[in-house]
């Protein structure tokens, strides 16, 4: 049969086209509540509400956009650098198909007010469950298909999709141990500090194993791919993931600087926050190195810009993130609009980008074509999301700092000098300029939709034949 | 669930801590032997995969390796200093309790004097005093606005500071203990005992104390009700107690509202309403200022 001798592009397309369509939707709730928290009239009813749009907003950009981008670009990268299709067939489509209805029915259970109550977590119990079902069977057809590969070697982007997959299992399982009152409703087993602590040891590896790690591994292979160029070393990608790794499991303590949180974890979470920079920075420096020899490519080449960029954004962020971990920074930085913004240049530069990238790569592939419909589209869409990531940053940058300030600023008799709505006036202008921003942003995801239809309009379906191994490569 | 409290956690978690940046120096270091020769092309490790994908193998970069050891250093310098190993306390013995009290008591040495100046002063005195009023208007616009409005002007179950219509009594040293101790309001619940016909009596009787438009055979009925069991608090004649913190009727001035929905809502359920005490929080000299500029909102407009 044909099977055999064909990568399994099926699970691949249906995912990729995925990626596109829930990253409109789920940047579109954004700019809603964007738009919501400029004009509060536009808070329509308990379904429409800011509360509970917000959480929608989250779930579908990491867990639709992001999770569908990272299924394609996993299943793609697997099956091309083991030289073998993916082990089962019959359960790759069961994960595209269960993903697909999870996000379905987190669209529909989180506006009706249906929650567990933990940020990025919020899905009630029957979805949690269906969730951890859908990740074992994602983790049985990676490590399956690894395990019957036909290179010995595995190749880097493996070994952080393989991080992910386990991590976010561990995760999960762990965050969400539940105790159910009904089919729709159930509490956390944990109490207090120790609910707080496990929450936050789940949020801030959610952003380091699903939002870092995966996409390193997405990294790894597409930026190589699109410069034609070697990755830079082998050694650095060896050392920064072990110390990643290992180090991000430490750091959601800086989540929960100035609370209940016992003194000495606090101290943990910020020293191993500190260790992280340089891991975080190893993976940064080893795709942007992969260019060298490769810069003129830049001029013309709209994708890797896309990736370039991503790599910039993932450097800063991943800065930003561990000063923002120290304690004397966090005292003003804590509760504020920084925080976001920060979120943001990591989620739209990096996540955002590498993402968009890889896809602009993956589909002309996957459809039988040599590239994109347009490439002038591709460039446009690059320059409204640039514009559109700065404007949002920057303006939460100063809206967040601005916050932190007037919280803090004291008259000379001691009381504070400004009442809380001061600073939410003062907030005002940002706020709309953050609208902006991600008006820019969405816009430039509605001209990546209209490309790929037309991409996948004029191309048909392909399966990639699997050529023979050469075995002197892997001696 | 375990709240993770015995000392075996601590010490675990201290092992992992120690081993970790014991292994990630060791990671760093046995991986930061390897250097290039100027010149020399760097190869790559001589696999290949899906086609064209290689593998060079650069030494780490050395700004990066020493970005790397710094942090590490830094790390373990802090845990030193600092709480962070377990029940380790760290060298400079901080905690943040111990930091909180300490600005705490800082600050209070610093202001504290300030408000002590006008405690011993008369209240109408402190309220009459420009700086003082505008202290008070700060401390105001941190702890009271919550509830009372940025203006003073309340909202729906929070009253107006700036009507002279008191609750529980308008001059200043009444105002004082309000804030000094709290209040706590409380309005029966009528329906069961009365019946919707009743209530809805009452209502319009009350409504035509304020003068508002109303039922007037509903009304003339209400007014015996009224006389048999609202009086008791309210007052014959409606204008309300003091002492019991029960509302003048007869103003036109409503706490939760004076339509008649509202009335009958108020009168069939009850209400049940606080205010928190603010002694021990605030201490007396700042609650003294509050109180001066309180009675200053709605009598220093009247004196001027």
């Amino acid at each position: 049969m044909e099977t055999q001798s064909t990568y399994n592009y099926k699970v691949v397309r249906q995912f990729a086209i995925m990626t596109v369509v829930w990253g409109i939707v789920g940047m579109l709730v954004g700019v809603i509540i964007a738009a919501q928290l400029v004009w509060p009239e536009l808070n329509f009813g308990p379904w429409f509400h800011f509360g509970r749009l917000r959480p929608l907003h989250t779930n579908a950009v990491i867990f639709a956009f992001g999770g569908c981008g990272l299924f394609a670009t996993s299943y793609y990268v697997v099956q091309r650098t083991c030289n073998v299709r993916l082990i089962s067939d019959k359960l790759a489509a069961f994960t595209f198909w269960a993903w697909q209805l999870i996000i379905v029915l987190a669209a529909i259970t989180l506006p009706l007010g249906y929650t567990f109550g933990k940020e990025y977590a919020e899905l009630e119990w029957p979805i949690k469950l269906m969730i951890a079902v859908t990740w074992v069977v994602y983790a049985i057809v990676f490590f399956g298909t690894i395990a019957i590969r036909k290179i010995k070697h595995i190749y880097v982007a493996n070994w952080f999709y393989g991080a992910f997959i386990l991590a976010v299992a561990l995760l999960h399982i762990v965050n969400s141990a539940f105790i159910p009152v009904s089919l729709t409703k159930s509490y956390s087993v944990y109490a207090g500090a120790v609910d707080a602590m496990v929450q936050w040891w789940y949020g801030h590896n959610a952003v380091g194993f699903f939002l870092t790690a995966a996409f390193l591994g997405m990294m790894y292979y597409f930026v190589p791919k699109q410069a034609g160029r070697p990755v830079y070393s082998y050694r650095l990608s060896v050392v920064h993931f072990w110390a990643l790794i290992f180090t991000y499991m430490w750091a959601g303590p800086h989540h929960l600087h100035y609370t209940a949180l016992p003194d000495w974890t606090q101290s943990l979470g910020m020293v191993f926050s500190l260790v992280l920079l340089a891991p975080s920075w190893g993976g940064m420096i080893n795709g942007i190195m992969t260019l060298s020899g490769a810069w003129h490519k830049l001029r013309t080449d709209p994708v890797l810009k896309f990736l370039v960029v991503s790599l910039s954004f993932y450097g800063m962020s991943t800065f930003e993130g561990p000063m923002m971990s120290i304690k004397t920074v966090n005292a003003l930085s804590h509760y504020t609009d920084w925080t976001i913004g920060h979120v943001h240049s990591g989620a739209l530069g990096w996540v955002g980008f590498i993402t968009i990238g890889s896809m602009y790569y993956l589909l002309p592939r996957l459809f039988g074509r040599e590239s994109m419909h347009s490439t002038k589209l591709i460039e446009a869409h690059f320059w409204l999301a640039t514009v559109g990531v700065v404007l949002y940053i920057a303006a939460l940058w100063i809206s967040g700092v601005t916050q932190g300030l007037m919280w803090r600023a004291l008259n000379a008799d001691g009381t504070l000098t400004y009442a809380f709505v001061e600073a939410v006036k003062a907030t005002y202008p940002y706020h709309f300029v953050r609208f902006l921003g991600g008006t820019l942003y969405l816009s430039g995801m509605l001209l990546m939709a209209y490309n790929t239809f037309r991409t996948v309009a004029g191309g048909r379906a392909v399966d990639a034949k699997i050529p023979a191994v050469n075995a002197s490569a892997h001696a | 669930m375990s709240d993770f409290v015995s000392d075996f956690w601590g010490i675990w978690i201290t092992a992992i801590v120690v081993a970790g940046f014991v292994g990630l120096s060791l990671l760093l270091f046995t991986q930061s032997k390897t250097t290039v020769n100027k010149g020399e092309q760097v190869k790559t490790m001589g696999h290949v995969w899906d086609g064209d994908l290689e593998e060079y193998n650069h030494p780490l970069p050395r700004w990066w390796m020493l970005m790397f050891y710094i942090t590490l250093i830094f790390g373990a310098c802090y845990l030193v200093l600092y709480p962070g190993l377990g029940k380790w306390q760290g060298i400079r013995g901080w905690t943040s309790v111990g930091q909180y009290k300490e600005e705490r008591a800082q600050a209070e040495a610093k202001y504290q004097p300030l408000y002590d100046n006008y405690l011993k002063q008369d209240l109408k005195a402190v309220a009459a005093d420009p700086k003082a009023q505008e202290m008070g208007k700060r401390l105001f616009q941190t702890y009271c606005v919550q509830c009372h409005g940025s203006d003073a002007r309340g909202a729906k179950g929070f009253p107006n500071l700036t009507d002279n219509d008191w609750l529980w009594g308008g001059d200043p040293k009444t105002i004082e203990t309000t804030i000094q101790a709290g209040r706590h309001g409380q309005m029966p619940a009528w329906g069961a005992a009365l019946g919707e016909e009743k209530v809805k009596d009452v209502a319009n009787y009350v409504m035509s104390l304020s003068g508002k438009k109303h039922d007037a055979e509903r009304a003339s009925r209400g007014k015996e009700t009224f006389g048999t069991i609202c009086a008791a608090c309210h007052g014959p004649d409606g204008k309300g107690n003091q002492q019991l913190g029960a509302p003048n009727l007869t103003d036109n001035i409503w706490l939760y509202g004076g339509t008649e929905k509202t009335i009958i809502e108020t009168i069939t359920n009850g209400r049940n309403n606080q205010m928190p005490a603010w002694k021990d929080f605030l201490g007396d000299a700042k609650v003294h200022l509050l109180s001066a500029y309180v009675w200053g909102l709605s009598n220093n407009a009247k004196a001027q």
